[in-house]
């Protein structure tokens, strides 16, 4: 079954997909709806065998294809995966069904094709997975940048307030993290020797000066996408505006891309620019912990809070990365599939509420858990998940990342648990003022508030709570596949000073 | 008495000039002879015939590296890619000036020496049948296309320069609507057009001096003379330089280089569009195939002078096209400023010294062509009863007027801002590794740069197409007739092509890199 060709079928499944959708007719949305439900499930399902059939403790890169494409540049379509790729594609193989059933009445209202929506989160789908799957530096290019476009319209053509502003916004910062990181493709492909293949360029030496340029090349575009501190301002706009099934894609796995980039492009491909520049990333790192925690704190918008809480658990994952410890390397890649699960739970939850109260304002909520009971207590829990409480799946990866970060760093282990403090003032603060406190009296007027989570919504949110608790207290099947890869990055990233070995020490002394 | 001995001349090779040529010839008789009801029929079959024959011969002549006509023109790989680029283009150019459906009479007046906003010219505005004459002259233009790439010495260079110009400077005059806006931009370009004319003709002169008094050899301005006298010359070499700039000044006045830009937006502008899709495209191949031939086969061994003075105008022409296409409100003025800006990464890389800054050039200059003349097609669909409607604020909503032409101008705005899989993409990879890979890096960094903002411009219109609402001033998509539907269909087709599978035409125009001397 390991022959079987995962990633490419993974691919170009969501694409196949997304036509079909596009072409059924205007008239039938629901036939539409259907159709993509059914796909992405399908995808899911393939997903799952593909998980089943990687062995944890074999290569690093497994499922290989590669395919010529443009032999005069020696591009080609070159698929693997390691367990960090693996861990994202199962994410996105999770997120997407849920999404679409979340988002089952979301472009309705818009005056826009209804499938043309459905046809857009499939191609989104498809260049999500070919941004994780490619093990050819051009390819990961082509699809970091076509992810923008669908993207781009589904903020644009169905979001809300603003959406015109923040869609723009959005492409034109990941364009210009884009462009640079285009300038350091092709520096790579000249110092490298006229290739694209990943696992050529991990062997290649590349003189200091250089590789500090390209590192910087790369990085910016990554810290582009997380977002990091300073280029963070593009997320909440977009994730105000943006409807929440595509909000909840955007945070939980597009942003994730970046965190990605950095662990398997920038770290193998410039292991000694990672070092040099690794302080000034971890400052970025807690000043974003920190500094988007206060803003969070302050947030009168619903959508932007959650916008800045991710940041927030970005500047962790930045600790994470940079503190050069498998621990701290484990516990970041397991904050990239928590945070994705748990935020993109939040989103949507939040995109309930604020569907049903028409207004994503928190002052225009208030005790509105009297009315929808099981949805604030939803909300409650997506809360407690984000803040990472003990018990879900956050937890897990936040503690990993502060003792792994501890061990070798204290200062920036002791100011990044400060971020824990602020994380539950703005989760706790934003679950008072909206669903408990005394019932706001314009709430009761809104018919649609009396609503509680239909069957379809409660199929949305179950699966993600499970998984949130499931992890929380046996996140080993994760942290079995991660593991061997985040292993292997430190040991790139460490490459030029080895640890002594006992073994040979030894037989020296003898 | 001596015998006057007549240079050999390979005909095969030059074919697609004399068909070219010859054609043109033939269409001015047309125009003495065949009834006028006729004349639109047989000119548009006749001029699109030869462009087929001419790239025919091309293809068959495909082999073909040698110098002939006593050394006059150069046919070589270069030679021959840039004449089916521009054979091909010209073809599509053609459909678009051939289009009657779209517009009663076509795009272009019937008498341009009528006063423009007299009661006569509103009048022959309203469904006149346009003047046939500009398949003649288009056929003209092709013809010194066709020469301009292939000349092997600088004085042919400047005859073919001449006769592509001045049809050009006819054509853009010739506009149905907004004469007064036409007439001004073909007097702009004549104008400035001349100027250029006369600075490369001057620096010719100044070349030829400099190449007087090499050992075994008379002074020439053939290449094979010039680039021997760049080394070898005892003349001084003020010489070399002011003839260098000079020549360099009267070419990148046709690439539409800063700071020889100026005319660039208003000729797009008043120029018939179809017109201004034929200069973006040919043009732009032509002057950069000849900005190719001058500073890789005769001044080659002085590319440590001219560059980084060539680099400075290209970093310049990158920013103020970039810049300036942001403040843009007119969609042909915008593609204009697009247009000085891509002309800036041609710049990039012609300076690449290596076969792959001219392979990546020429695979830019295709790519680009096909995208730029699909960009024009849907400009000349946009319209309502005044015509064409070029004001951006016209275009809001566009999108959900007619969403096939809407997703059809994104694609191409998709394609001019770089995104990949799209011919954009690759062209901008084609020029930036070779210049790269010789040290330009601050190049390269500078076009990374203007990218990022002439990505706003591209993006505004899609915003403007698509997420804004329409208005009751927003046009209807007029149904293109079968000449305009193909040509988008061609440019559409191969911007995507080239985008996903550029592998063909980059292994042709590698294999096509080298000069004959």
């Amino acid at each position: 079954m390991s022959n079987f060709p995962f990633l490419s079928v993974l691919t170009v499944a969501p694409l196949v997909g997304a036509l079909v959708v596009a072409f059924l007719p205007r008239r039938r949305p629901d036939l539409a709806k259907q159709v993509a439900f059914g796909w992405s499930l399908l995808v899911l399902a393939l997903s799952v065998v593909m998980w089943v059939s990687f062995s944890a403790d074999g290569d690093r890169l497994q499922f290989r294809e590669s395919y010529p494409w443009i032999p005069t540049w020696d591009v080609n379509f070159t698929f693997a995966v390691d367990g960090i790729a693996l861990v994202m594609l199962m994410l996105i193989a999770v997120l997407v069904p849920l999404v679409i059933l979340a988002s089952w009445h979301d472009a309705d209202a818009s005056k826009r094709s209804v499938p043309a929506y459905f046809a857009l989160l499939l191609v989104l789908e498809s260049t999500m997975i070919g941004v994780f799957a490619a093990a050819d530096v051009f390819l990961f290019y082509v699809f970091f940048e076509v992810m923008l476009v669908p993207m781009y319209f589904l903020i644009g053509s169905y979001g809300g307030h603003q959406r015109q502003y923040a869609a723009v916004k959005f492409f034109l910062y990941s364009l210009v993290g884009g462009l640079f990181m285009l300038a350091a493709v092709i520096g790579l492909w000249v110092v490298g020797g006229k290739t694209f293949d990943w696992q050529a360029l991990t062997q290649v030496d590349i003189s200091t000066g250089t590789e500090r340029w390209l590192f910087l090349g790369f990085f910016l575009a990554f810290a582009i996408k997380a977002p990091f501190f300073p280029f963070h301002t593009w997320l909440p706009d977009a994730g105000r505006a943006a409807p929440a099934g595509a909000a909840a894609l955007l945070v939980g796995v597009l942003d994730k891309v970046g965190t990605f980039g950095i662990l398997r492009y920038c770290l193998p491909l410039f292991p000694e620019a990672s070092k040099w520049f690794a302080p000034w990333a971890l400052a970025l790192g807690l000043i974003g912990i920190l500094y988007a925690a206060l803003l969070a704190v302050g947030q009168s918008d619903l959508k932007r809070l959650v916008s800045y809480t991710s940041i927030a658990h970005f500047g962790f994952i930045g600790v994470g990365i940079f503190a050069f410890t498998t621990q701290a390397g484990t516990g970041a890649v397991l904050y990239m599939l928590n945070h994705g699960l748990a935020t993109g739970l939040l989103f949507l939850v939040v995109g309930m509420l604020i569907a049903r109260r028409g207004s994503s304002l928190i002052s225009d909520f208030g005790g509105a858990g009297k009315l929808v009971p099981l949805l604030a207590g939803v909300l409650f829990f997506a809360g407690l998940a984000s803040l990472a409480l003990p018990g879900t799946a956050p937890f897990v990866s936040e503690f990993l990342v502060l003792i792994g970060t501890f061990t070798v760093n204290k200062p920036v282990a002791v100011i990044a648990t400060l971020g824990i403090v602020l994380a539950a003032a703005y989760v706790l603060w934003m679950v008072q003022r909206t669903t408990q406190g005394t019932l706001n009296p314009e709430l009761t007027e809104v018919k649609a508030m009396h609503r509680d989570l239909t069957l379809r919504e409660k199929a949305v949110v179950a699966p993600l709570i499970a998984l949130i608790v499931l992890l929380g207290f046996y996140p080993k099947p994760v942290t079995d596949v991660i593991n061997p890869a985040v292993q292997a990055t430190m040991q790139d990233v460490g490459k030029t000073d080895p640890a002594p070995e006992v073994g040979s020490v030894q037989e020296a002394a003898q | 008495m001596t015998e006057l001995k007549l240079p050999s001349i390979d005909y095969a090779a030059i074919a697609p000039i004399l068909i070219m040529l010859g054609v043109a010839l033939l269409g001015v008789l047309v125009e003495a002879f065949v009834p006028r009801r006729r004349r639109h029929l047989v000119q548009l079959s006749l001029s699109l015939l030869a462009v087929l024959a001419a790239l025919v011969m091309v293809v068959l002549s495909a082999d073909a590296r040698l110098v002939t006509a006593g050394g006059a023109l150069a046919v070589d790989g270069p030679t021959l890619f840039l004449q089916g680029t521009i054979l091909v283009l010209a073809a599509m150019a053609l459909l678009l000036i051939g289009e009657r459906s779209v517009e009663r009479g076509g795009a272009f007046v019937a008498q341009a020496a009528v006063t423009a906003e007299s009661a006569d010219d509103r009048q022959q505005a309203e469904g006149r049948n346009g003047a046939t004459e500009v398949y003649p002259l288009t056929s003209f233009a092709i013809g010194g296309m066709l020469i301009f790439v292939a000349a092997n010495d600088l004085l042919t260079m400047f005859i073919a320069l001449e006769v592509f110009s001045l049809p050009l400077y006819l054509l853009c005059a010739l506009a149905r609507r907004r004469r007064l806006l036409s007439q001004e931009a073909a007097m702009k370009y004549f104008l400035l057009g001349a100027y250029a004319s006369a600075f490369f003709l001057f620096g010719v002169a100044l070349v030829y001096g400099f190449t007087a008094g090499i050992p075994g050899r008379s002074a020439g301005v053939d290449f094979a003379t010039v680039h021997a006298a760049v080394n070898e010359s005892p003349s001084s070499e003020v010489l070399l330089f002011a003839g260098m700039a000079l020549i360099a000044i009267g070419l990148l006045f046709k690439a539409a280089a800063a700071p020889f830009h100026v005319w660039t937006p208003d000729v797009y502008q008043g120029a018939p569009t179809p017109v201004t899709g034929f200069m973006a495209a040919c043009t732009k191949v032509a002057a950069f195939g000849a900005l190719l031939r001058v500073f890789h086969v005769a001044f080659d061994q002085a590319a440590w002078d001219f560059t980084p003075v060539l680099g400075v105008v290209a970093v310049l022409t990158m920013l103020i096209g970039a810049v300036l296409a942001v403040t843009q409100t007119d969609i042909k003025r915008l593609l204009a400023y697009s247009s000085i800006a891509n002309a800036g990464y041609l710049l990039v890389g012609v300076l690449a010294p290596t076969g792959a800054g001219v392979s990546g050039t020429m695979f830019y200059l295709a790519a680009y062509g096909f995208s730029v003349l699909a960009a024009f097609a849907v400009v000349t669909l946009v319209r309502d009863a005044d015509g064409e409607a070029t004001h951006l604020s016209r275009w809001a909503g566009l999108g959900r007027r007619s969403p096939f032409y809407a997703g059809v101008f994104t694609f191409i705005l998709l394609a001019f801002a770089g995104i990949p899989l799209t011919s954009g993409f690759m062209s901008k990879f084609a020029v930036f590794g070779p210049a790269l890979e010789s040290g330009h890096a601050w190049l390269v960094v500078a076009g990374v740069l203007t990218s990022m903002v002439l990505a706003f411009p591209y993006l505004r219109v899609v915003v403007m197409m698509w997420l804004s609402e329409p208005g009751e001033t927003t046009p209807t998509v007029a149904v293109p007739g079968g000449l305009t539907a193909t040509a988008l269909m061609i440019g559409v087709a191969a911007t995507l092509i080239l985008g996903v599978l550029p592998a063909p035409l980059l292994d042709l125009a590698t294999d096509a890199a080298a000069f004959v001397r």
